[in-house]
């Protein structure tokens, strides 16, 4: 059991980076605004990450079992350690990156040095996500900034009373989110540990059952809420969100444009139904709520005519999307040799 | 859940009532003053008492306004705005109250040609604060008019604005009224009466700003 806590715990560290470095996205204007108190927020996002994760968290995860799977606890835990640290280093540097794109490079690290082929197939699938993730939520929250304004306009709605309807929409867009987060990203925390899975299906009194997968996710989504309860609040107060400098009617269209687009990719229910009505569906990826964040407030400025656009910020993105890999995917390589020539543990099959 | 929804239609009404308020002073100004101008003390110190009233019930509603804003903890990225046009908006119901009690206090004696002069400047003075009170309406449901009704305040002020010139320039020319005195009181009325719109046309246009800053 120690054993298995101990290969398992990169990936925790990993969900644990992840809610506290995204739960702001979520209900940082919601907190901010005093909408709610933060152990309120921490709750409801905790308790829908979990969800999210152990309910839809399938679909993003098989995506990465595509590019590569990793058969054994070892390697898993070297790629999820050498995702983690890159993604730590390249949030301290300031480029908002997704830990997508380090578990990615993992990924091809761990193929590289296990000689495994990768599926360029599923690693175009990824890196197309990658880039368009950012454009679709800038594409979403550029037609709800249209939608939500015509009714405010139309139906002449007290400013007391939009007040408490944004925040109230502030809540439970969070909490879409948060199962949106959930559902989306506990691929990048455990989907690489999906093949060397050690739990077996549980069934509880046949009221309940879980299956090794599941129950990896809701370990993983714990380690999430771990994340948001103990740092997420220090995020919300400090390093702050690009959703802050908004008001809460923008920053509420920028919540739910990035839960929308979260969702999208991660759910198999609306693939599946996009597919069986011939229509073209989305490939189910893990994507950065943070670059999405980015791609909604852009889409923001646009519909206000393109004023204030911070340009850079989509350098930085773009310089995520290379570095990143490529950072993790060396850091995994050497990793690796070492686990497997100096710890003696077999880092594949 | 629906205690928000509680706390912002009793907020709601509080604000919807403040603005009533301001409506129903730009009328007992009128009207007192016609009384005034038509020799009915009776009915004018009436209009008067009345005005004190209302500016007190104002007063105590801006403060519990106010301080529901701040234990509501509601509209944070605009409780400043709205607390400062709420202010002034007292300010215009404070100064209109002033103008009656002046009157009944130094009783000043208009002289008949000057009547209609100064009826004219009532009821600009008037108007400027009814469109403002609209306006102020308009701030919190529908933002989009705003800009109308800041128009007509501006309109009415500078309308204002020329009729207290002309009226100043018929007091001190000509052999209507010889006494200095008489002549420095009747200024001293002119100039009261038209503080009213340019308080008016301050209040609009920081209605405007704040009606642009909320514009998504």
């Amino acid at each position: 059991m120690l054993r298995i806590l101990f290969f398992l715990s990169s990936g925790l560290f990993l969900g644990w980076s992840l809610g506290a470095n995204n739960a702001a996205n979520f209900f940082g204007t919601a907190v901010q605004t005093k909408m709610v108190k933060f152990h309120t927020a921490a709750i409801i996002c905790s308790i829908f990450v979990i969800i999210g994760a152990v309910i839809s968290g399938a679909g993003t995860s098989h995506t990465l079992g595509e590019l590569g799977a990793i058969d054994t606890m070892a390697g898993a835990f070297v790629v999820a350690l050498a995702a983690a640290t890159t993604a730590m280093f390249m949030t301290k540097a300031g480029i908002p990156i997704s830990t997508s794109q380090a578990v990615v490079g993992g990924i091809i690290g761990w193929n590289i040095f296990s000689a495994t082929p990768t599926n360029y197939t599923a690693l175009t699938k990824i890196v197309g996500t990658w880039i368009f993730s950012p454009v679709l939520a800038a594409l979403i929250a550029f037609l709800l900034f249209f939608i939500v304004r015509f009714f405010v306009d139309r139906c002449k709605i007290h400013l007391i009373y939009l007040d408490a309807l944004i925040r109230t929409g502030l809540i439970v867009v969070g909490a879409f989110g948060a199962y949106s987060l959930g559902a989306n990203n506990i691929g990048n925390v455990m989907g690489i540990f999906i093949n060397s899975s050690p739990f077996h299906d549980l069934n509880l009194g046949g009221i309940l059952s879980l299956s090794s997968i599941q129950q990896l996710f809701l370990l993983g989504g714990i380690a999430i809420a771990v994340g948001v309860f103990t740092y997420s609040k220090k995020v919300m107060a400090t390093v702050g969100s690009d959703i802050y400098k908004l008001s809460p009617i923008t920053a509420l269209i920028v919540v739910l444009a990035v839960s929308l687009t979260l969702f999208l990719f991660a759910s198999q229910d609306l693939q599946a139904w996009l597919v069986a009505h011939n229509l073209p569906s989305l490939p189910l990826v893990p994507v950065s709520s943070s670059q999405a964040v980015v791609g909604a407030v852009m889409g923001i400025s646009l519909a206000k005519g393109g004023k204030n656009m911070h340009f850079h910020i989509l350098g930085r993105i773009s310089l995520g999307w290379i570095l990143t890999p490529i950072a993790s995917a060396i850091l995994a390589y050497i990793t690796l040799f070492f686990m497997q020539n100096v710890f003696m543990q077999p880092v594949y099959q | 859940m629906n205690s928000i929804f509680f706390r912002a239609k009793d907020l709601q009404v509080s604000m919807d009532s403040f603005i009533d308020r301001v409506e129903s002073a730009a009328l007992i100004l009128w009207e007192g003053l016609k009384a005034y101008m038509n020799n009915k003390p009776n009915r004018f110190e009436e209009y008067c008492s009345e005005l004190t009233r209302l500016e007190t019930q104002a007063d105590s509603l801006r403060r519990d306004i106010k301080y529901k804003l701040y234990t509501y903890m509601l509209i944070p990225e605009s409780r400043g705005d709205v607390l400062g046009v709420l202010e002034t908006l007292d300010d215009v119901i404070d100064t209109s109250k002033k103008v009656l009690e002046d009157f009944s206090i130094q009783q000043p004696e208009i002289p008949d040609f000057m009547k209609e002069d100064f009826l004219e400047l009532i009821e600009l003075s008037h108007k400027a604060m009814e469109e403002l009170a609209k306006g102020a309406r308009a701030f919190f449901s529908e933002l989009k008019l705003v800009n109308d009704y800041v128009n007509k305040v501006h309109f009415y002020e500078h309308e204002a604005d020329k009729v207290e010139k002309a009226l100043k320039i018929k007091i001190f020319s000509g052999d209507g009224v010889t006494d200095l005195a008489r002549k420095n009181s009747l200024r001293y009325f002119t100039e009261k009466i038209a503080l009213i719109s340019d308080e008016s046309e301050s209040v609009a246009e920081r209605l405007a700003i704040y009606a642009i800053k909320r514009r998504m």
